[in-house]
């Protein structure tokens, strides 16, 4: 058994193209009609609470494409090898293991967003995208595939999650990036130190034009996120009417 | 007292659907009916009220450098963590298939899908971030499990009524699910103005 899940895919690659119709497809179709998010509904857990900043956002996409990837890549390599009765645990441990490699690095090269992240970086585990994608795409295609497949996915994931945070940074605080050495602050009167474009021209440029915009602490809270995620399935579902539920 | 505070707050000011959006992938896909979510709601209490002390154990006891072993093995929690979960939830799966039939096949595939649920591992992660001790810990997994318990009945009720409502086609289902749960988590962000303390002490 062990054997031919190593040898399969040296068979198999010369006979496809690396980055054929299909392959595109496979990074290009979570990002609209099979989002993780607003479409398969996976992966809804953990991470949105860290949508409140774009920065810790964009940290926990990027986890989030690494550890999609990679496990997809070794549970597919391994998939001929893995017993059935305990799948589940082999998958479990192999994402929990990324994820140590995942959080370990952010502490070594990043301590205050590792901080600030706290929970959220072992919660990457039980995102059910990843788990969801194992079940149903590695453990019954090749690794080349299966790679994409987790890139993809993790992408459709970060997309969403970037743009709440977007959405929610900006009218809930009035900056981008907080934290982040590119912090930009654009709108809102509430600190009138950094209401302006970058931290350069304080007397003219576009950030006095919204320095009457008050912040909207609603986009601060939790709740805001439902909100937003809410309006993004209607927009996308009124976009793509094929994935209207009718139930 | 302190353990029926952490209770309150655990279940109802930081609420782990509400506050946290722990579990939401059974939260949503499972709230279609009552009977279901509650009997779900019930698995997650008895997995959280479980998993918390023991992986309160493993951590303090094992992992920690203070430990039995004297080093630090704290990089081994994630997996520790997770399979214990696996195997309570395996054990969970085991009692419900054999006490009650029709609620293990209207469970289907979310029971052993427990495992994933963030909320659990989210529980021990906050239980060792906070550093509670043992009967913090059980405290702590009971309240939390309650607060998601509440919360996906709340929300299974709503949308067994919505069904009647004229929602636009494109947010029926899903988009509607998460515009409630927003608004359940202001309503809930009311009971913050609750001192459990002042409630202990009786006033």
């Amino acid at each position: 058994m062990a054997d031919t899940a190593i040898q399969e895919p040296k068979v198999a690659a010369p006979k496809e193209p690396l980055f054929g119709k299909k392959e595109r497809k496979l990074i290009t179709d979570p990002l609209n009609d099979n989002n993780p998010i607003t479409v398969q509904v996976l992966g809804i857990c953990s991470a949105l609470a860290v949508t409140s900043l774009v920065y810790p956002s964009v940290v926990i996409s990027v986890a989030v494409v690494f550890v999609c990837a990679f496990s997809s890549l070794f549970t597919s390599l391994m998939r001929n090898a893995i017993p059935k009765q305990v799948r589940m645990i082999v998958q479990l441990v192999i994402i929990a293991t990324l994820v140590t490699v995942v959080e370990l690095t952010l502490r070594r090269f990043n301590y205050p967003i590792y901080k600030e992240l706290s929970v959220y970086i072992g919660l990457i585990i039980t995102n059910c995208i990843v788990m969801g994608r194992l079940e149903a795409f590695s453990m019954a295609n090749k690794p080349w595939r299966s790679f994409l497949d987790g890139i993809g996915n993790g992408l459709g994931y970060g997309a969403i999650l970037i743009i709440v945070a977007f959405i929610r940074e900006l009218f809930g605080k009035g900056t981008l990036f907080a934290g982040s050495p590119i912090q930009i602050n654009i709108i809102g009167a509430s600190n009138p130190t950094t209401n302006y474009l970058i931290n350069t021209a304080a007397e003219s440029g576009i950030g006095t034009w919204f320095s009457w915009y008050a912040n909207n602490n609603l986009m601060v809270l939790p709740a805001a996120a439902m909100f937003i995620i809410g309006i993004l399935i209607w927009i996308h579902r009124s976009w793509n009417p094929k994935l209207v539920d009718i139930s | 007292m302190e353990f029926f505070n952490i209770f309150i707050k655990a279940a109802f000011i930081e609420n782990m659907v509400l506050a946290y959006f722990l579990g939401m992938c059974s939260y949503l896909a499972v709230s279609k009916s009552v009977t279901t979510a509650f009997g779900l709601g019930l698995a997650v209490i008895f997995v959280l009220g479980i998993t918390l002390p023991i992986n309160w154990v493993i951590s303090e006891m094992i992992l920690s450098e203070n430990g039995w072993l004297g080093m630090d093995l704290t990089f081994l929690r994630f997996i520790l963590f997770i399979a214990v979960i696996a195997s309570m939830v395996q054990l969970v799966e085991m009692i419900v298939e054999k006490v009650s039939p029709a609620l293990y096949n209207s469970l289907g595939i979310f029971l052993p899908l427990i495992t994933v649920n963030c909320a659990i591992l989210g529980g021990s992660l906050f239980m060792v971030a906070r550093e509670y001790n043992f009967g913090e810990s059980v405290a702590y997994g009971l309240g939390s499990g309650f607060g998601w318990f509440l919360a996906i009945l709340a929300i299974a009720a709503i949308r067994e009524k919505i069904r009647y409502s004229n929602v636009p086609p494109a947010l029926r289902g899903l988009g509607m699910a998460f515009i409630l749960t927003g608004l359940m988590g202001i309503a809930f962000m009311s009971l913050m103005g609750i001192d459990p303390a002042a409630l202990a002490a009786g006033n």
